[in-house]
């Protein structure tokens, strides 16, 4: 297969996402506005009582970048299993293309989806006070995009497996939230539980939020270097699967 | 030589065999029925041929290439329009067209031209910058056909292309298929459980049930074979012995409450045929159609399950939770 043909497959793939994107604007709406009403009712109320160092609102704002990549990209990832029910997938599945490029493809569309939500987020960010400096923004914008990749993959590897579009929801409550809650987003890792501290270290998002706080206001309880280096792991291995998963997927 | 041919191919979910030992053979630009009810295994039949499913035993090459072998180079070389709509709702005709033109590695340069013959063919034109989802079922099938012709396949599958269609897109559609056989010389390969359908568009059909090929030859030849034309008698306690000795009666067939007899020369004979039959309520000639055929190769009939109330129910819900 030559590589015109290959980036040609992948440009169709991410077409559709973005013509998509543009046009469902109300995906787009809420994926901005949840965040902002966590960071400000919630960071308003817990910021109130809770005992951080500085400000508790930007120290919650990075979670709400991570949260944002969360919440659209594992739904955008697994919204193939939609495309199964209407036999749009059938479509993309019969193109003279390995079922390696399309994922590919896919991880591309999900991952420009869920980054522009996520910059939109990070502009507002910027307009709202967070202490960005020109670097800062780079870099997070750079951590967003590496951890997409990774959770746009698990968000794939999940449509690909379900069946029906019955078990939608059930993504939310078993692995959204969970990866969600347990990345430290709304608290300080340090003086947790021994079992919350497992859980946290196990949730790949507990790497994005503490090197984007790290990035952008100077805190942070692991290394920059060994965040981005568990993220890209993560995207590593969910790469790997969900290529598998791809190529084992029955209609 | 054949663009399509199988041998042996086989598809088996556990218990089941929804396709056994298919041999086809067909021929460049031939139009090919597969005709047969609903869960027969013709869709899995040509979900086999596109690769789209792996098939459990036997092989098939499709233009030249292997099924299982080449899937690449046979998925370069067919185009497919599916059962269920498979085009995105939130796109419009030309955005989906132009996906497909990408996805099939059309040129650059030539994509909107692309568009614009097929568009034209299918007459949607007017229609491309609008959002599927405003398209009728009709326009969406439309849509989806050229679609499928849109990267110049050779060979051209379509599943029930005018399922659920009324009878004037029909008709069109099948202006369209016929055009194309004609005049690009492209093989295509339909299914279908309409007999008008199987009739007035394919030159050659195979009678599919339960994932077997039960006949295979033209609509005329398949008829032409039955002899005679189709008496269809009702009553009651009709004397079917007396009928069997009638020299001209070659067939008796008996479903529920009627009698079907394949007769000869059914107006000069058809008076002593009611005399030996006894008491008759309801009598009815005609020649014999594919319906016939397909009675006679599988002592049913296609139109039973396709008028069937829970059939439609069934179509009718599954098509509102595609939604």
């Amino acid at each position: 297969m030559n590589m015109r043909k290959i980036l040609k497959g992948m440009y169709a793939l991410w077409y559709r996402e973005f013509r998509v994107f543009l046009r469902e604007k109300s995906r787009v709406i809420s994926s901005v506005f949840l965040p902002l009403f966590w960071y400000f009712i919630f960071g308003g109320g817990v910021g109130s009582i809770a005992a951080v160092r500085g400000n508790y609102r930007h120290f919650i704002f990075p979670g709400f970048l991570v949260m944002t990549i969360i919440f659209s990209g594992l739904f955008n990832g697994a919204y193939i299993v939609w495309d199964k029910k209407v036999d749009f997938l059938k479509e993309v599945l019969i193109a003279p293309l390995s079922r390696t490029v399309i994922f590919v493809g896919k991880v591309i569309g999900g991952m420009t989806d869920s980054l522009l939500q996520s910059y939109i987020l990070l502009a507002i960010g910027i307009v709202l006070g967070i202490p960005f400096t020109f670097t800062s923004v780079l870099l997070t914008a750079f951590i967003l995009f590496v951890f997409a990749i990774g959770v746009v993959s698990l968000g794939l590897t999940i449509g690909s497996f379900m069946e029906s579009p019955e078990g939608y929801g059930l993504i939310s409550s078993f692995v959204i939230y969970p990866l969600f809650l347990l990345s430290g987003a709304l608290y300080p890792l340090d003086n947790l539980p021994h079992w919350m501290r497992i859980l946290t270290h196990i949730d790949p998002a507990t790497y994005a939020v503490d090197g984007l706080r790290n990035v952008i206001i100077g805190e942070s309880s692991m290394s920059f270097l060994s965040n981005l280096g568990v993220i890209t792991g993560f995207d590593l291995v969910l790469i790997f699967i969900g290529t598998w998963a791809f190529n084992k997927m029955k209609l | 030589m054949d663009t399509v041919k199988t041998t042996n191919l086989t598809k088996k979910y556990g218990e089941l065999t929804a396709a056994d030992s298919i041999n086809l053979s067909i021929a460049r630009g031939e139009i090919f029925g597969l005709l047969g009810p609903n869960g027969a295994g013709k869709t899995t039949i040509l979900m086999m041929l596109s690769t789209l499913l792996k098939p459990t035993s036997g092989s098939a090459i499709v233009n030249g290439f292997d099924i299982v072998e080449q899937p690449t180079q046979v998925r370069g070389s067919i185009g497919m329009v599916f059962q269920d709509p498979s085009s995105d709702a939130v796109l419009t005709g030309y955005e989906n067209l132009k996906l497909h033109a990408l996805l099939y590695n059309v040129p650059m340069g030539i994509i909107d031209r692309k568009i614009s013959e097929v568009l034209e063919l299918v007459d949607l034109e007017k229609r491309k910058d609008d959002v599927v989802r405003t398209y009728s079922g009709g326009m969406r099938r439309r849509m989806e056909i050229a679609r499928g012709l849109l990267h110049q396949p050779e060979i051209f599958f379509l599943d029930e292309p005018t399922l659920g269609l009324d009878p004037q897109t029909r008709g069109r559609i099948w202006e369209y298929i016929k055009h194309l056989a004609e005049k690009n010389s492209m093989t295509i390969i339909v299914t279908t459980h309409y007999m008008e359908e199987a009739e007035n568009l394919c030159g050659r059909i195979a009678i599919i049930d339960h994932g077997k090929i039960v006949a295979l030859d033209s609509p005329e030849k398949l008829k032409r074979e039955l002899g005679g034309d189709v008496v269809s008698l009702k009553g009651r306690n009709l004397k079917l012995e007396q009928l069997g000795r009638l020299p001209f009666v070659k067939k008796i067939e008996k479903t529920d409450d009627t009698v079907r007899l394949s007769v000869e020369n059914s107006g000069e004979n058809l008076q002593e045929l009611l005399q030996a039959a006894g008491a008759v309520e309801f009598v009815e000639v005609h020649s014999p159609d594919l319906n016939d055929v397909f009675l006679h190769y599988t002592g049913r009939e296609i139109r039973d399950e396709e008028g069937d109330e829970t059939e439609f129910v069934r179509t009718y819900t599954s098509a509102l939770s595609k939604k």
